[in-house]
């Protein structure tokens, strides 16, 4: 058989991969995006157990952060792999369904990099809430507004614009541990660059090729986050 | 909860933990010399050196660490002939090299932004105060620079030592069995993933607890100008009794 070229390989040809490549490069960013969100809506709860929890509710939120923190991510996504397929397998014998039953990959991962990404974003909302000022959370109290409202119109708005900069860090992390999936068989970026690789025997042009991708993927998200940044503190006066 | 089974486990568990700190230690140290030398190169204002480190940085910073393994161990490969011919072969063979390579790598690319803000942090008059006592160059940057840099970086390179030991986990995907790649065998042995999680999960934690604890008696030792001074007993003297 004769080589094919490198652009044969990875172009949009009869025997190129480019189509797989990109259609699993749109599952990664898919399934980062659904554990970032996930992770937020984790994160807001666990920060606002950390700021205004009683005493339990904050010692529980601040294990969660530090546990999650300190064991690898490759941990978790072993855990939610595993450990969802048998709880899984429980729930079904008690329905009477017999043998393994797998939970899709998409949703474990989506749900291991939730918990990871939450853990991360926890400390962020913590941070960005604590640069709110007082006196505004005051003023909003003595207007009348009850807690829900003043969730909605003054702390969610302000904690967001503070907490653009830690989110794209946050961001940046998911993205990368969005490959560590690959190891439950979803098939995303590197998932694909690996079949492609054993099937062409060429592994260093589909992990350069990914490597690539992932690289053009961090670089714009990069630039939006910067862009969002700016759009939020078009209000604020600046110190220079 | 099978306290029998989880006893088990972490006997087995724990053999891992020399490999674990073996590669991260080992992948710690070259990386350092490699991040100054990256620091270095980014702060020498001239662009032939400044733009292959952040070019370097923004490679290893913006893809996943996975795929930096995978392209060293399997995707050299491709180029085992050349590799064989320049007697490297033995060493991108071993998965253990591999790893290291792959870690060292990559915390070289944050280490450096990281020494790079400690270098920068050092107060400027401190270096003025240095050049007016006539040092200058090397002792300069012995002396007065690199003392004060680590004290500033220590703390943010301390959440980098922790993370690799987390990303140390990641080399038991290519077939290095340390703490992780134990459990994920023998998570898919017994399928117990709670059990076995817990243990692995309390080594690492234990590790990095270990290693923070480790990290600020260092940082302690470094900063003894932030202490306060030892309390002076005010001593009577005889004649004044």
């Amino acid at each position: 058989m004769q080589q094919l070229s490198y652009f044969e390989l990875i172009g949009f040809g009869p025997n190129g991969w480019g189509w797989a490549l990109l259609t699993a490069a749109g599952m990664t960013i898919a399934v980062a995006t659904c554990g970032f969100l996930a992770g937020s809506v984790v994160g807001t709860f666990v920060a606002w157990g950390k700021i205004g929890g009683n005493t339990p509710v904050r010692w529980l939120a601040d294990g969660y952060t530090t546990v999650l923190r300190g064991i690898p991510d490759l941990l978790v996504i072993y855990l939610f792999y595993f450990g969802g397929s048998a709880a899984l397998g429980a729930i079904g014998s008690l329905f009477g369904a017999e043998g393994f039953i797998g939970v899709p990959a998409f949703i474990t991962g989506a749900m291991a990099i939730g918990i990871i990404s939450g853990a991360y974003q926890a400390e962020v909302f913590r941070g960005a809430y604590q640069v709110v000022s007082r006196g505004e959370l005051e003023a909003a109290r003595s207007v009348g507004m009850h807690r829900w409202l003043m969730f909605r119109r003054i702390i969610a708005p302000q904690v967001l614009r503070y907490a653009i900069p830690g989110l794209g860090n946050t961001w940046q992390l998911v993205l990368k541990e969005s490959a560590l999936i690959s190891v439950t068989g979803l098939v995303e970026l590197l998932r694909q660059s690996q079949v492609a690789a054993g099937s062409t025997r060429r592994p260093f042009d589909f992990y350069i090729t990914a490597a690539i991708l992932y690289l053009l993927i961090t670089w714009v998200s990069t630039y939006l986050f910067q862009r969002a940044e700016t759009h939020s503190m078009r209000g604020m006066r600046r110190a220079s | 909860m099978d306290f029998a089974f989880m006893q088990e486990a972490f006997l087995r568990l724990i053999s891992g933990v020399p490999l674990t700190l073996n590669l991260a230690f080992t992948s710690i140290a070259f990386g350092a010399i490699f991040a100054m030398l990256l620091a270095l190169m980014r702060m020498s204002n001239l662009k032939v050196f400044d733009w292959p480190a952040q070019a370097y940085v923004f490679v290893f910073r913006g893809t996943p660490l996975l795929v930096q393994i995978f392209l060293i161990y399997y995707g050299l490969g491709q180029f085992r002939p050349t590799l064989d011919a320049l007697g490297l072969w033995g060493f991108f063979r071993e998965p253990y090299w591999c790893a290291v390579l792959a870690l060292t790598m990559n915390t070289a690319a944050y280490g450096s932004e990281i020494i790079r803000g400690g270098l920068q942090s050092v107060p400027h008059h401190q270096v003025e105060a240095a050049r007016a006592c006539g040092m200058s160059g090397f002792l300069l940057f012995r002396r007065i620079t690199f003392p004060i840099a680590v004290r500033q970086a220590l703390p943010a390179y301390g959440s980098e030592v922790i993370l690799m030991v987390k990303a140390t986990s990641l080399a038991s995907v290519i077939t290095m069995m340390e703490v992780t790649g134990l459990a994920a065998k023998m998570i898919s042995q017994t399928f117990r993933a709670i059990e076995v999680f817990i243990v692995a999960g309390a080594i690492y934690l234990v590790l990095n607890f270990l290693i923070t604890r480790i990290i600020m008696a260092i940082e302690w030792w470094l900063s003894p100008h932030l202490r306060r001074p030892p309390a002076i007993e005010p001593r009577l003297e005889a004649a004044h009794v």
